[in-house]
């Protein structure tokens, strides 16, 4: 049943009910695709494909270049002697720092976590009522969210400083986690996988004497597993990356971001090291997509703005 | 709900209703409250600030409109970040939705293992949080830069070009790199949606005298993706009025004669660095404004398009 639910997909206000599946490859009409056409699809994929991945490559190039590489004329994209001395002069400069480099890791893999796991939680909670139950206010929170969705989180900054100064939040994790855990692209997300699911398990739920909050549990998340998994994702690529510095003073509460942007303004010779930064802080991020990728794509499929 | 229900016990009705949904409420509640103090709030309270001069040190003062009056008519630098915003909006947003939407439609054209790969190679660029530095390497002002020594080897320039301190270029500049990174949770969607289009769909159309896939394209996939074209465009429209860090870290802070300077970059200044708070909020509450009408003006387009 749930394999069903993942590749289910209303698109329209009335969708017709559809069902394919997404293993066996898309079958189509061979007779209105012309040869040409797939050159023209391949050459235009190949262009932009260089476009994304070429400075993808010199960075990982960049920082697998021995120092005087880095001054050869012209200059090459892959180093001809590969290093690891990059990522062994980053390691030496982090036994340097003020406070131990540890301590940047843990504030920044706590933050993420924390803030990632109780975002998924409230907005999970949230999620089921404004999808399945009907309410008086549910449409106007709907439209409130999707509006949300429509301005940049930092027009904000300034309100929200005076609010987290407000609640003694200032110098603490609390600055980075609370506001991030009301981020409403989640909360979107989840809305809109939820309403996927099929009403009369809802139904034979509350038949069967399940209150709401039964009904989320039992029914509901092990249900809507690919969206949560998709916005645990989402979520983590973007704290991974948060630098808390500008709520937070105490340098023993800053984050890896941070901490590393400090080693890599060290000039020409840093070049290397900055671009090891850059490789290092991809991996996790791009490990954790590469092996959720199929979930994260059934779940955007549900992902509509439907008016 | 309306009809029927007589003027006297509709309070009642409602009551009566709030409390047989008392359980939904109670599930929304701590996601909306965190909601709305960090995102619906902090709007009212930039709106408020905008009317007042506020130096952090000392209580706001009421101040009307004079916020507004100075941005338009004494603001040379708004001037120009206006100018710049616009042609980066109207640039990168144009190009940069054609290009995920274009890209994700060619991906489903290629067989599953393919359609992975590719799918990470584009969205790639997205997650690498610090990764984008490659590219003052690429367009460094020295002859070591890619670009510098390529079109030195072609004698198409006879020296080094200094592409991030020359008024010229640094937009431009800032908006190939924009590029390069709009394949987010936008493109995502997009891949999403064409992958979830029901097959039976085309072999139909196919039947019916579909041609070739432009034509298949415009008569069958688009009308089907509405949804998701229009989430799709909300989510990239966000992104790219959020990214502030490339214009930062690129072309610096204040960049040269600001010729990369955008509202965003102008109300961190006021905000981060002369602590003019109020005149920060002026910004803020026009960067709101700007954000969400071309928002629902793409929307409106987009419905348009899909019905």
């Amino acid at each position: 049943m749930a394999k069903q639910m993942a590749v289910s997909t209303p698109l329209t206000e009335n969708p017709p009910k559809v069902k394919f599946r997404r293993s066996s490859r898309i079958r189509r009409a061979k007779g209105n695709r012309k040869r040409y056409g797939d050159v023209i699809v391949f050459v235009f994929l190949a262009l932009i494909g260089a476009f994304s991945a070429l400075p993808l490559i010199m960075s990982v190039g960049m920082s697998l270049k021995p120092l005087n590489e880095l001054f050869y004329y012209p200059p090459t994209i892959l180093p001809s002697h590969p290093t690891l001395d990059n990522f062994t002069m980053l390691f030496s400069l982090m036994k340097t720092t003020w406070v131990p480099f540890e301590r940047y890791a843990f504030n920044t893999l706590f933050i993420t976590l924390t803030t990632t796991f109780g975002h998924i939680i409230l907005a999970s909670l949230a999620a089921y009522p404004l999808a399945k139950v009907k309410f008086i206010g549910r449409k106007t929170i709907n439209t409130m969210i999707t509006f949300s969705l429509m301005f940049v989180a930092s027009v904000n900054d300034i309100a929200n400083y005076l609010t987290i100064s407000w609640l003694g939040w200032l110098d603490t994790y609390l600055a980075a986690i609370i506001p991030s855990m009301g981020a409403s692209l989640g909360l979107f997300i989840m809305i809109n996988y939820m309403r996927t699911i099929p009403d009369s398990l809802i139904e034979a739920a509350r038949i069967d004497g399940c209150s709401e909050l039964t009904t989320y549990w039992r029914i509901i998340m092990p249900m809507s597993k690919p969206a949560y998994l998709t916005v645990l994702i989402l979520m983590f690529q973007q704290l991974w990356n948060q630098n808390n510095a500008a709520y937070v003073y105490q340098e023993n509460l800053k984050t890896l971001p941070y901490a590393l942007s400090q080693i890599t303004t060290g000039g020409l010779i840093r070049q290397g090291a900055a671009q090891a930064v850059g490789v290092l802080m991809l991996l996790v991020p791009a490990t954790v997509f590469i092996i959720n990728q199929t979930k994260i794509i059934d779940t955007m499929a549900t992902s509509g703005i439907k008016e | 709900m309306k009809t029927g229900s007589k003027p006297k016990t509709r309070l009642s009705d409602i009551g009566r209703e709030i409390w047989k949904k008392r359980a939904a409420y109670a599930m929304i509640t701590p996601y909306m409250i965190i909601f709305l103090a960090f995102t619906a709030l902090p709007v009212v309270v930039s709106m408020v600030l905008s009317l007042t001069q506020y130096d952090v040190l000392q209580a706001p003062v009421f101040v009307g409109l004079r916020n507004y009056t100075n941005l338009f008519v004494n603001d040379e630098v708004f001037a120009i970040a206006i100018r710049n915003t616009i042609i980066f909006a109207l640039i990168t947003g144009v190009v940069g939705y054609s290009l995920s939407f274009f890209v994700a439609w060619a991906i489903n054209e290629l067989g599953k293992g393919m359609r992975a790969v590719l799918t990470f190679v584009f969205y790639a660029p997205t997650i690498s949080g610090t990764v984008y530095t490659i590219w003052s390497i690429i367009f460094s002002g020295d002859m070591y830069g890619y670009a510098n020594s390529l079109l030195l080897r072609l004698n198409l320039i006879s020296s080094p070009i200094d592409w991030f301190t020359t008024d010229a270029y640094i937009l431009p500049m800032i908006i190939i790199v924009q590029l390069w990174m709009s394949m987010g949770a936008g493109f995502l969607t997009l891949r999403a949606g064409m992958s979830s289009v029901d097959t039976q769909l085309y072999e139909a159309g196919a039947i019916d005298g579909v041609k070739n896939r432009m034509q298949e394209l415009w008569y069958i996939t688009i009308p089907q993706m509405a949804p998701h074209m229009m989430t799709a465009a909300v989510l990239q429209i966000t992104a790219m009025f959020g990214n502030t860090q490339v214009s930062i870290h690129l072309a610096g802070f204040p960049s040269t004669n600001y010729a990369g300077h955008l509202m965003m970059t102008h109300m961190m200044d006021y905000s981060n660095f002369r602590l003019e708070r109020g005149y920060a909020c002026a910004i803020a509450v026009l960067m709101f404004l700007f954000m969400v009408g071309i928002n629902q003006l793409v929307l409106k387009f987009l419905r348009k398009v899909g019905g």
